[in-house]
């Protein structure tokens, strides 16, 4: 038997990755050094959180104190519901024009622009903004998710109508469609499911979201949970808190239901 | 030279198309070209030769560099985007790849072949006109699908349905004029000549011509009676399949040794 012919090496070393990921590790030993992120400093932190969740218990059930609970987490929910709504609602003609596949270039910026703007700044950030401009309450809080949906939802739908298949819309320009015509019959029945599954996981977080406006004056279950932190009723914390897990856990089964439902 | 309305008894009539996709490199050169008012033409030639491109040039899918395309009493290539519309309308195309919404039923893509003269607030209630519904279960059985698959989503299908119901879809518009580009270049031998079989029937029927680009040179000398071969843009061979010999089709694809 012959010697097998050289052959170039396959599998080549990739030194630029290589040395990539040695400068990340290197950056989070560092970076962890300088802020005093060290282990003595995390054990006597340990001891403030064992005394702090010992206060939690037992959670806390006054009368006068669950109907608070009541009216904060039915804001809280009815902001969720209308800012998903109206995100939803408005994010559709803007997912539409920042697809680059159907728009002329210039629509497809300014809208992209929107989009990028949408998203910059955290909702508690726009909250605040939203508090200053139209007075606390749930309008400022719901204004504030509307903004968050709008960034994330059109960016999703028109990353999915991007990756559609265009023959179909082919066919239906040649049939003569118009532009309306072509996006009812062939764009919108291949991005409706994943729209709907993108508008679904956008409620969840903007439940969670809406529990977190109210710190900052935007209405809903986060002004009485930010009030029983700082005077200390850490007791009724906990029972904010058990609520709003248990508020979460049950819509994403509800949610995760009807992503299944429309596959 | 303004352009001139070509004689009435030609379907469709091409001069001097050129289409150039990088300046200077033209895939169409030059192509004149016209088809009489009946009978299935198939434009053969080795791939990358411009078939497609010619194809799709005459409804406009692809915008001709220079040229003019008359159909009908009009220049397409000249049309602005609202008339081009209601043009194409007359046209029916049928694709390689089938290119239906694989998300809606049998029925629904057929009836996209009415989305030029339906208004979209009815197509978007799916309230057609009652004489289009009737129409479109009229064409399933004649594509010798049946209602039954009506409501069938069109991803439920074999390649061989989903091409039949491309041509229901097509022949949906009403056309004055058939185009198909590769429509049996996906589909196996058997359903290749089916295929095309029911696209020369139907043409018949309807009487309208056919324009079909083909790759398989024995399937179109068995359904056309014209036969257009192209090469590197340009068209070597136009005549009746009898005339088309080894000799021709060696000037159409080049080499010899594939022949014997």
């Amino acid at each position: 038997m012959s010697a097998p012919a050289p052959h170039p090496d396959p599998f080549p070393a990739h030194w630029a990755a290589r040395g990539l990921k040695l400068l990340v590790v290197a950056y989070a030993l560092y970076a962890a050094s300088t802020l005093d992120l060290t282990w003595t400093r995390f054990v006597s932190g340990l001891d403030h959180g064992a005394a702090f969740i010992a206060r939690m218990f037992p959670p806390q059930t006054a009368p006068d104190k669950l109907q608070l609970l009541y009216e904060g987490t039915l804001e809280s929910l009815q902001i969720a519901i209308l800012a998903t709504f109206f995100g939803v609602a408005l994010s559709l003609p803007l997912g539409f024009l920042a697809a680059r596949n159907l728009m002329p270039r210039a629509v497809c910026w300014a809208a992209r622009g929107a989009i990028a703007l949408c998203r910059s700044l955290h909702p508690v950030i726009v909250a605040i903004l939203f508090v200053k401009a139209v007075g606390f309450g749930a309008l400022a809080g719901a204004l504030a998710l509307v903004v968050a949906s709008l960034g994330f939802i059109s960016k999703l739908f028109s990353e999915a109508i991007e990756d559609i298949d265009m023959k179909p819309v082919e066919a239906a320009r040649a049939a003569g469609g118009s532009f309306l015509g072509v996006t009812i019959m062939a764009v919108i029945p291949q991005v409706a499911a994943r729209f709907i599954g993108f508008s679904s996981y956008q409620f969840d977080s903007n439940l969670r979201n809406s529990t977190m406006v109210g710190i900052v004056g935007g209405g809903g279950i986060g002004a009485p949970l930010f009030t029983a932190y700082q005077r200390f009723d850490y007791d009724f914390v906990l029972t904010i808190l058990i609520t709003v897990i248990a508020l979460v856990l049950a819509t994403e089964a509800l949610t995760g239901r009807l992503r299944r439902l429309f596959q | 030279m303004t352009p001139t309305e070509p004689a009435s008894d030609s379907a469709l009539t091409i001069r001097h198309l050129v289409k150039e996709y990088r300046r200077g490199a033209p895939v169409l050169k030059d192509v004149s070209l016209t088809f009489a008012s009946s009978g299935v033409t198939a434009i053969i030639g080795p791939s990358g030769t411009g078939k497609s491109t010619l194809i799709r040039c005459i409804n406009r899918l692809v915008e001709p560099t220079a040229g003019e395309i008359w159909f009908e009493g009009e220049n397409l290539a000249a049309l602005p985007p609202a008339r081009l519309r209601r043009v194409r309308r007359r046209i029916g195309m049928v694709f390689q790849e089938y290119n239906l919404v694989e998300r809606l039923s049998v029925i629904e893509n057929i009836l996209t072949g009415r989305l030029g003269y339906v208004a979209f607030w009815r197509v978007w209630l799916r309230r057609f006109p009652a004489e289009d519904i009737a129409r479109a279960f009229a064409l399933l059985d004649a594509v010798g699908l049946g209602s039954d698959f009506a409501t069938r989503r069109a991803d439920q299908l074999s390649g061989g349905q989903r091409q039949r119901v491309g041509i229901a879809r097509a022949l949906m518009q009403q056309p004055r004029l058939l185009l198909a580009d590769e429509p049996t270049s996906s589909l196996d031998p058997r359903t290749s000549v089916e295929i095309m079989d029911l696209l020369r029937a139907l043409a018949e029927r309807e009487r309208i011509p056919i324009v079909i680009n083909i790759h398989n040179v024995e399937l179109a000398r068995r359904c056309a009676s014209r036969i257009i071969g192209m090469a590197q843009g340009s068209i070597v061979f136009d005549g009746a399949p009898e005339a088309l010999d080894d000799d021709r089709l060696a000037t159409i694809y080049g080499g010899e040794g594939w022949l014997q």
